[in-house]
């Protein structure tokens, strides 16, 4: 994406163990996205990737950035975290393979398939991760001509 | 596909947001206390039934466009909950039913081809 065919980009903050707002953020870009005019199918995968990502970013980081970035017929999300990365990233990607507590269990969340559901709504996908500094997830989910025209 | 109004006669079921039209259908039900499930699997406009009661739950419908919950076993959300749904104009459905007979209920009316049985 050049920056010449960019034309919406947002930054917002997620904030780590917040579980009260966790799910602010997914919500925020599904109504810029739709303002944008994307059909209601990439809007949904939009905001499922955000909020599984922000769902990690409450459970196990100390804090992150999502950049939003749109273009006509694609939406960028960028999941930047600071926290303790991910050891096993082949691991971490495989369903039900979870480290989650109890506690969020009972939220409902933690059972494996973030990580998964996030690739499964994504065109491209690529995930970097250190220990100790943190997890990169970069995606594009590209749509057939409509939005932001 | 399945209205409200029939969803509330079938589970014996308390409206717990203001009246939406009792028409309001429902084009699948989908059955999980696994958010993370709902958000990988269930279809939008389906309506999902759950014995999770917290805000995470109208977050994921919200997110993933479901059309209503219904809680199970006489489970009830907080007042902050039901308020967040009706400004997503969600309905929220409450029933003392487990989750097995209010899932059975609702099946029956589906395979129906959501005609009311006799």
């Amino acid at each position: 994406m050049s920056d010449a065919s960019l034309v919406f980009h947002q930054d917002f903050p997620v904030k780590g163990g917040d579980f009260a707002k966790a799910g602010a953020v997914a919500c925020r870009i599904k109504e810029l996205l739709k303002d944008l005019g994307f059909d209601s199918w990439t809007v949904r995968r939009a905001a499922i990737v955000v909020y599984e990502a922000e769902m990690n970013v409450v459970m196990y980081a100390t804090d992150a950035q999502v950049a939003l970035s749109v273009a006509p017929g694609s939406v960028r999300l960028v999941v930047d975290d600071r926290g303790p990365g991910i050891p096993d990233v082949d691991l971490a990607m495989t369903e039900g393979y979870t480290t989650a507590t109890a506690e969020m269990r009972e939220l409902g969340f933690g059972a494996g398939m973030g990580l998964p559901n996030i690739k499964k709504n994504a065109d491209d996908f690529h995930i970097e991760s250190e220990v100790g500094r943190g997890t990169r997830l970069d995606i594009t989910i590209r749509t057939n001509g409509h939005g932001t025209s | 596909m399945i209205v409200l109004k029939d969803v509330l006669a079938l589970l014996d079921g308390e409206l717990l947001t203001s009246p939406t039209s009792p028409d309001a259908a429902f084009e699948k039900v989908f059955a999980s206390d696994l958010m993370s499930d709902v958000l990988h699997s269930a279809e939008p406009g389906a309506l999902l039934v759950t014995g999770l009661a917290n805000s995470h739950v109208v977050s994921t419908c919200a997110v993933a466009d479901l059309a209503g919950i219904v809680f199970v076993q006489g489970k009830r959300p907080a007042a902050d909950v039901v308020g967040a749904a009706q400004a997503r104009s969600l309905p929220l459905i409450a029933t003392k039913m487990t989750m097995f007979e209010a899932c059975s209920r609702m099946a029956g009316r589906l395979e129906d081809g959501g005609h009311v049985r006799r």
